[in-house]
């Protein structure tokens, strides 16, 4: 994944405000303190004496950013969280919707044992605490998309906490050069989904459907180690792969799948810590840390400028590339939380402490869990490096793409060729082949097994390097002329041989090999 | 039944000991202001429109009071009544849903299939503009 390397980002993690608009004014005070104190990971400063600010340096006082992160990830299951009805992206509005997520009187939430298996698989995969017990809270608030009038959640005792989560950044200018971060898991808790709302701003209306009201979400509370855009995307980056390895949540971003909030605020080094805004539905993954970094420069321009910054809640514009305040959000939030008196709390239970003669249906073993857990991406990559004496970097590009590792390890089975060869083959000529023509591994002409093949003759140096490029591309540049069978005649000559000698095997085996398209 | 939640509400706005605390009145005023009711209106949507209703609140927090009267120090606090009943866990199978137009019916404005609200938030009038909560 290539992003733009940011000049000021990541290697001292210090933020130097380049003077936009004029440079810096005198008399500048110190931050002010917060308005309030945040609910989750910052503490809020005092209220600070203005002090006179030392005469500045020209546009050169330096800034720490600090970011925390709540994502939000759906589960992968058949059934919502709290009911029986279906969990589907795309489906007739309000099919999918049972009498309880239609918040019917008389309905009662029955929990989902596979919800709660992919919250400790998830636990587990980030080192979280396991709760023993766990509690279900009602959260209130009123929203059209949600018509209990409050959504089940797990403020005050969630189901797993404190673990941690280890990403990599590029530091300097080198994709080569990364290293390894790491950032808290506060805590994971479950919680229902709300329905989705379009606004008609037409007819002044807004149409509701309830199909995705109650599905199951995993909320992933990351603390706010993290000091810019760039390794907060890396961070979720992470956790997206880690999701799709557990098979926990698919977490496609696209599909509204993993969400991402944001909790950012600045300030200088040494000094208390800044009031925080929180910069809501991030769900590309394009745009996360230029959003992140947006607000961190907004806040940045803004305390620079003399002003204040609110304890604001903000969205992130797309088109225009930039945070606006969010309309909904009059004053402050008081959720209100209780406890859910219709769930009792939840136990989970270890090898030690399974309780004799329960239906295991009932019971869930947290070790049985653990046990089970498949293999994580850092210790996939782990293995590839030690395996094939790649560089790290090159294990993350090949996990980095859907179905690329498949096929290289489908590659690697059935070619003579040497591991190295392979991998940079791979992730240089053939994936560079798959972006410029736009297409996922999965829609790849070229099979593994012609592959291999094409690798072994560039090894046995039956054909030239730059052949064997020629061969990968011809063989789907046209692809409607190849369904019909054999490489045109006019295409044939492009194969030049080394020592100009024509091998017979060569021409046979494209021809033979080409995809049925 | 919204009596017993505004209680609930209260008793941890005005108490402050759990770890509901409401931002608005963190220590508890033994007062019931006319700023206290108005948030309090835009929390639940509940309608204080006489004196009757705000003497009937503070009747009410008075009641609720007497739990202070109770020494607590060193109790583990019961989370829920039903804490001794075990929690069943479901089967992840489809077993509902398909219903859209029963629900429908409940709703007695539809556009196609789905329910239609008014655009943004549930918006409520300005202290001085008030008019008797009507319910929609």
């Amino acid at each position: 994944m290539a992003t733009p390397m940011l000049r000021w980002c990541c290697p001292g993690r210090r933020w130097i405000f380049a003077g936009i608009g004029g440079g810096s004014r005198h008399g500048r005070g110190v931050p002010t303190g917060s308005t309030s104190s945040g609910k989750k990971g910052q503490s809020s400063v005092a209220q600070q004496p203005l002090i006179t600010a030392q005469k500045p340096r020209k546009g050169e006082r330096e800034w720490a950013a600090v970011v925390g992160l709540e994502i939000h990830a759906q589960i992968a299951s058949n059934s919502k969280l709290f009911s029986g009805s279906q969990v589907d992206f795309a489906a007739p509005p309000n099919s999918l919707v049972s009498f309880f997520d239609a918040s019917l009187p008389g309905t009662l939430p029955v929990l989902n044992r596979r919800c709660v298996e992919a919250a400790v698989m998830t636990g587990l995969a980030l080192d979280c605490h396991i709760n023993r017990k766990s509690l279900f809270d009602r959260k209130h608030y009123f929203y059209a998309d949600l018509p209990a009038g409050y959504q089940i959640t797990q403020q005050r005792l969630p189901i797993a906490v404190n673990g941690s989560l280890a990403y990599s950044v590029c530091v300097g200018k080198r994709w080569s050069q990364m290293v390894t971060r790491t950032v808290g898991v506060k805590q994971i808790q479950l919680e229902q989904d709300s329905g989705k709302s379009l606004h008609d701003n037409l007819r002044s209306q807004t149409l509701i459907d309830l199909n995705r009201a109650g599905v199951g979400l995993l909320e992933v509370v990351l603390e706010p180690d993290m000091s810019c855009g760039e390794e907060a995307a890396a961070a979720v980056r992470e956790l997206q792969l880690i999701l799709q390895a557990l098979g926990t949540s698919q977490a496609n971003m696209a599909e509204g799948q993993l969400r991402v909030d944001a909790n950012i605020s600045v300030h200088h080094p040494g000094e208390p810590l800044g009031v925080r805004t929180e910069v809501k539905n991030l769900n590309s993954a394009r745009f996360l840390a230029k959003a992140i970094d947006y607000e961190i420069q907004r806040q940045i321009s803004e305390l620079e400028n003399g002003g204040k910054i609110l304890n604001e809640t903000r969205s992130f514009d797309y088109k225009l590339g930039c945070t606006v305040p969010m309309r909904d959000k009059e004053g402050k939030q008081d959720y209100r939380f209780m406890p859910e008196p219709n769930l009792p709390p939840l136990l989970l239970y270890d090898s030690g402490s399974l309780p004799t003669g329960a239906d295991p249906q009932q019971v869930i073993d947290i070790d049985q869990l653990r046990e089970r857990l498949p293999e994580l991406p850092r210790v996939t990559r782990e293995k590839l490096v030690r395996q094939y004496g790649m560089l790290p970097e090159h294990s993350f590009a090949l996990l980095n793409e859907v179905g690329l590792l498949e096929f290289f390890q489908n590659v690697i089975k059935e070619t003579r060729a040497e591991p190295k060869k392979v991998t940079s083959w791979v992730l240089n000529t053939f994936l560079g082949f798959l972006k410029q023509q736009n297409l996922a591994v999965s829609e790849s002409p070229v099979t593994p097994s012609a592959l291999a093949e094409l690798l072994d003759l560039l090894d046995r140096k039956a054909i030239s390097s730059s052949a064997a490029k020629q061969a990968q591309c011809v063989k789907t540049r046209k692809n409607s002329i190849l369904i019909k069978g054999g490489l045109p005649p006019h295409l044939q000559p492009h194969l030049t041989v080394s020592g100009g000698r024509k091998v017979p095997g060569t021409q046979r085996t494209l021809t033979n090999k080409h995809p049925e398209g | 039944m919204w009596t017993r939640a505004v209680w609930l509400g209260l008793r941890a706005a005005a108490g402050g000991r759990r770890g509901f605390t409401s931002k608005a009145d963190p220590q508890g005023s033994r007062q019931v202001t006319a700023e206290l009711i108005e948030h309090l209106e835009r929390l639940a949507l509940v309608d204080f429109s006489s004196q009757e209703a705000v003497a009937r609140l503070e009747k009410a927090i008075a009641f609720a009071d007497r739990l202070r009267a109770m020494d607590t120090d060193g109790v583990e606090p019961k989370e829920s009544v039903l804490e001794d009943r075990c929690l069943y866990l479901s089967s992840d199978n489809v077993v509902e849903g398909n219903c859209a137009e029963e629900l429908l019916q409940n709703s007695h404005r539809g556009v196609e299939e789905y329910f239609v609200a008014s655009p943004g938030n549930i918006s409520w009038p300005k202290l001085d503009e008030k008019e008797p909560f009507s319910h929609h």
